[in-house]
């Protein structure tokens, strides 16, 4: 049996790389685009669905237009136009599914005066000095940063442009610059009615100083920022045409699959690959410190010999690593008598020990992995002395800086083109697939792509940290806060990802405490929030998860507010609203949603609403889930209701799906998701036992969108941060049971366990765990729960600061 | 194993091993990405694709059992059905990263084909192979319902 090699896209791949040369040759970069389009799905009309849309280039194409031959105007790190009137945006964050090519895109468009269907948008070239993220400070795509901080050199490079090309225009005409306006990429003179496009004008533009001073437009004149406008980069997404990293294919292109250790710091011992290199089309089998890959014509070929490998490894220190081991270790770090403390205001003792009512739990929330559905991969091609490589990546500077590195050579020496994100939600802010790609195909005379299996992908993610909040709070006499006690054990992702400059000097991890340390409702009275940090085995890598600290800390702070609010007596909204007294935008939000979501209306038996109001990456937000529980302990989700004021918004729509999508995704990982580890190994591998929230369990969405004139805020993961607490808070309404423990566990909820495990009368009317100075209510779920062996945790044992 | 293989209607001549997935001969040996993997085990729908009308797993699907008119997301267009989710994909706005969405489209106008007026449980038995990380969900069932008014 032969097998034959990709023979018809390389030529296919081949016609457009030739093509590309002769049009950027020509210097009409429009025609690549199409000419790409087409070549890729050559049997597919691509009239029939919105041609004329904007199609994303690559950063092959963009960095010929955007680079040292490109003839036209180039004012800056983000614009160029062609002398035929082409407009390209280059955009300096990745688009994985944010929709992030649009907001960008809607920014210089606003001021340069261009339709967004006039434009190509082109992801950055690695590039720091150009494409730094303003609040990250280096290039990447992360934290729901984009346009906070792209809000004004965006539209302020738009408005340069524009005020150059106008001068322009207005000089060859001989006319005053302030009788001419712009629209559409043409300058017109008013009073003649004489006009010229912007590529008739590019030249002369080029030649004019910068303006010192650009005047930005005024909101009420805005044509797109605002507006409810299609997405830029869906219609490729539709039809086939749309190129992710996972589908570059490049001539003469073989694929590669791996098998890391399973083991976390362990290493190839020995591969026994006689099996596997005669499997028909396997052409080599790499060896890696710590992983092995099979090469072969194609990706079946690659896994047929990665699946008859006889591979040892040495386990190393972490064989016997257990989630449940690694619980105890964190619950001994969480009593340690110091901590280092991130806020501390008042006294937290005397005014706890003077409280009508104490209210104290311990919540803990598991690994995650990211599962974003494109699996990682990267195409790379190490060619003498440098390597180019084809991939989607978060940042595109520090992968080009990674492959650098391994290869020896300055980053220069590597070209990193970056594609369209199938989903990343933080996994591609790692390089971890791209430098497994690189010293793969340091082995290969050809270009090799990498592509990771759902296992290897669910089982060497760096996943989201566990964390253990211990947390108190005392009652006053109106049942609102006086005292407020919480304490933070986790690895820290800041130290890893960042290093010791991330952290403040007193050891905080910021990330760790944000929004647990300056919640929605302001600080509490006498509070005293601190941090421990807890080291994680060596090898177990911890690192971004959508929603980062926030995730954590909101469904830590908004699960004990509810808790109060039960302890207190109170309804949980109306509890919310005085502790929102001074808070203007949250109050707003809350009453918005609890109103749409019909709040303190009757629900039919078993169901139950629970809401959750937060501020999370400069947005405000409030969230009613409605779940209805059966018996067997099933969780369903009935509606969903939220209200949201991200400030200014760029695009409505965008911002309603990331809400939509963002909670469903936090939803998800509340209801069903946990990595584990047993004996040293991830328990789960794919998406049969890391399960996915599914169509038929998805329930009708609602997002209330209150515009207001505050800055913009972040949007693409307020949804997440808001949904573990809104569910956990809507079960126990519904069935008095409190989870205090991510993932929700059924058989906590099932009917009869429900009552075997409701704590004493007054905690079981009121479902929270009460400590009152007379009577101290001993919470007995906690004991019934066998998940929960580690047991009561005593929250003496947070110590003094 | 040579084998001819009507996709997107054209007959392809191809040399691979016959438990080979549809899927792998489509993207590595055809050159068609438009169809994603995803998990490789039928659980996820992002490599859905239609043979003779009917959505079919095609990361589960091997080569040698391949038959009849196979149909890809880049030619879907060219059905009505196809082209009315595709639409309607647009004018709601349904699409975040775009990865699961071409199974997503596959799967509705396969749906679509053989109903052309789904009700809300249709939708569900019809979808909920397909997953969407990114949680389209409520906005392809919208898209579903519009495209089949259309
Ligand atoms: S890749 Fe076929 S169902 Fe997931
Ligand atoms: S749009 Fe991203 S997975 Fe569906």
């Amino acid at each position: 049996m032969t097998l034959q090699a990709p023979q018809l896209p390389t030529r296919e791949i081949e016609l457009v790389t030739d093509r590309r040369r002769l049009i950027l040759g020509g210097g009409l970069v429009l025609g690549l685009a199409v000419a790409s389009v087409k070549a890729r799905a050559q049997t597919a009309d691509p009239s029939r669905v919105n041609p004329a849309g904007p199609q994303p280039l690559s950063t092959d194409d963009v960095s010929a237009a955007a680079g040292e031959g490109f003839r036209g105007f180039a004012p800056d790190a983000f614009i160029r136009i062609t002398r035929d009137n082409q407009v390209i945006l280059i955009i300096p964050n990745v688009e994985m599914g944010q929709g992030i090519y649009m907001g960008e895109s809607s920014l210089i468009a606003e001021e340069l005066e261009v339709g967004l269907d006039q434009v190509l948008i082109a992801p950055a070239p690695p590039n720091e000095a150009l494409y730094k993220q303003p609040l990250l400070q280096f290039q990447g795509t992360g934290g729901s940063t984009s346009i906070r901080g792209a809000w004004e050199p965006l539209r302020k490079a738009g408005a340069a442009a524009r005020t150059l090309l106008i001068t322009a225009a207005a000089n060859r005409w001989g006319v005053p610059v302030a009788e001419c306006v712009a629209e559409r990429a043409m300058v017109r003179h008013t009073p003649s009615g004489r006009q010229t496009t912007y590529g008739e004008v590019v030249d002369d533009a080029s030649r004019l100083p910068k303006p010192e001073q650009v005047a930005l437009k005024d909101p009420s004149q805005f044509k797109i920022i605002g507006k409810m406008i299609r997405r830029v980069d869906t219609p490729a997404k539709v039809n086939g045409t749309a190129v992710y990293g996972i589908d570059v294919i490049r001539p003469g292109m073989k694929f590669a699959t791996v098998q890391s250790c399973p083991w976390r710091g362990g290493t190839l011992r020995a591969v026994d690959d006689r099996a596997a290199l005669a499997v028909p089309g396997v052409l080599q089998v790499i060896r890696l410190p710590d992983a092995v890959a099979v090469v072969g014509e194609h990706f079946w070929a690659a896994k047929q010999g990665l699946d008859l490998l006889k591979v040892q490894w040495n386990a190393g220190p972490n064989a016997n690593m257990s989630t449940e081991g690694l619980w105890a270790s964190m619950e001994q770090a969480s009593n340690a008598a110091r901590g280092a403390v991130a806020h501390q205001s008042g006294d937290f003792d005397r005014a706890f020990q003077g409280a009508e009512k104490r209210v104290e739990a311990v919540y803990r929330q598991p690994f995650l992995c990211h599962a974003p559905m494109e699996p990682q991969a990267a195409v790379v091609h190490v060619t003498g002395g440098g390597a180019e490589i084809w991939c989607g990546t978060q940042v595109p500077t520090s992968a080009q800086g990674a492959a650098a590195k391994i290869l020896g050579v300055p980053p220069e020496r590597v070209t990193i083109h970056n594609y369209l994100i199938g989903g990343a939600f933080g996994r591609k802010l790692e390089t971890d697939y791209v430098e497994q790609a690189v010293q793969i195909a340091r082995f290969c005379p050809y270009p090799v792509k990498m592509v990771w299996t759902r296992e290897q992908d669910t089982q060497h993610d760096n996943y989201r940290p566990l964390y253990l909040d211990k947390i108190s709070a005392g009652l006053g006499a109106d049942g609102l806060p006086v005292a407020w006690r919480h304490r933070v054990t986790a690895a820290s992702v800041t130290i890893r990802f960042v290093g010791p400059a991330g952290m403040r000097p007193n050891g905080v991890d910021p990330d760790a405490v944000e929004e647990a340390e300056d919640p929605v409702y302001g600080k509490f009275q006498n509070m005293l929030l601190d941090y421990v940090q807890w080291q994680p085995p060596e090898g177990l890598r911890v690192s971004w998860w959508r929603g980062v600290g926030p995730t954590h800390a909101i469904y830590v702070v908004e699960s004990f507010v509810d808790e109060l609010a039960h302890a207190a007596g109170q309804d949980p909204v109306e509890y919310r609203r005085k502790l929102l007294r001074n808070q203007p935008r949250g109050l707003a939000v809350l009453n918005r949603a609890a109103q749409a979501a019909g709040w303190g209306t009757p629900l039919p038996a078993g169901a139950g609403r629970g809401v959750i109001v937060q501020k999370s990456f400069g947005s405000f937000l409030a969230a009613v889930v409605e779940v209805q529980v059966a018996d067997e302990g099933d969780v369903r989700l009935r509606r969903i209701t939220v209200a949201v004021d991200s400030g200014i918004t760029v695009n409505p729509s965008v911002l309603k799906q990331q809400v939509e999508g963002g909670i469903l995704f936090g939803l998800t990982a509340a209801l069903f998701n946990e990595i584990t580890f047993e004996r040293g190994r991830v328990q789960q591998s794919n998406f049969h036992d890391y399960r996915m929230l599914r169509i038929n369990e998805t329930p009708p969405v609602e997002v209330i969108h209150i515009q207001t004139n505050n800055p913009p805020g972040g949007i693409g993961e307020a949804g997440t941060t808001a949904a573990a607490p809104a569910l956990c808070n809507a079960i126990f309404a519904a069935t008095g049971v409190r989870l205090r423990e991510l993932p929700v566990r059924r058989e906590l909820l099932r009917k009869n366990a429900r009552k075997r495990t409701l704590a004493p009368p007054i905690a079981a009317a009121l479902g929270a765990r009460l400590l009152t100075p007379a009577e101290e209510v001993r919470d007995e779920r906690a004991d019934a729960n066998a998940a929960n062996d580690r047991g009561e945790l005593p929250l003496d044992g947070i110590g003094e600061p | 194993m040579r084998k001819n293989l009507n996709v997107n209607g054209e007959v392809r001549v191809v040399d691979v091993p016959p438990d080979m997935p549809l899927l792998w001969v489509l993207r590595d040996v055809l050159g068609l990405t438009g169809t994603k993997y995803g998990c490789g085990i039928a659980q996820c729908g992002a490599c859905t694709i239609h043979i003779d009308g009917r959505p079919v797993r095609s990361c589960v699907l091997p080569a040698s059992a391949a038959g009849g008119a196979i149909v890809t997301i880049e030619a879907v267009g060219n059905t009505p059905t196809g082209a009315a989710a595709q639409k309607a994909w647009l004018d709601l706005d349904v699409v975040q990263c775009g990865y699961c969405q071409s199974g997503q489209v596959m799967s509705a106008a396969a749906l679509l084909a053989r109903n052309p007026a789904p009700t809300d449980e249709d939708i569900d038995l019809a979808m909920s192979g397909n997953i969407c990380r990114c949680a389209t969900y409520p906005r392809i069932r919208d898209a579903i319902k519009r495209a089949a008014r259309s």
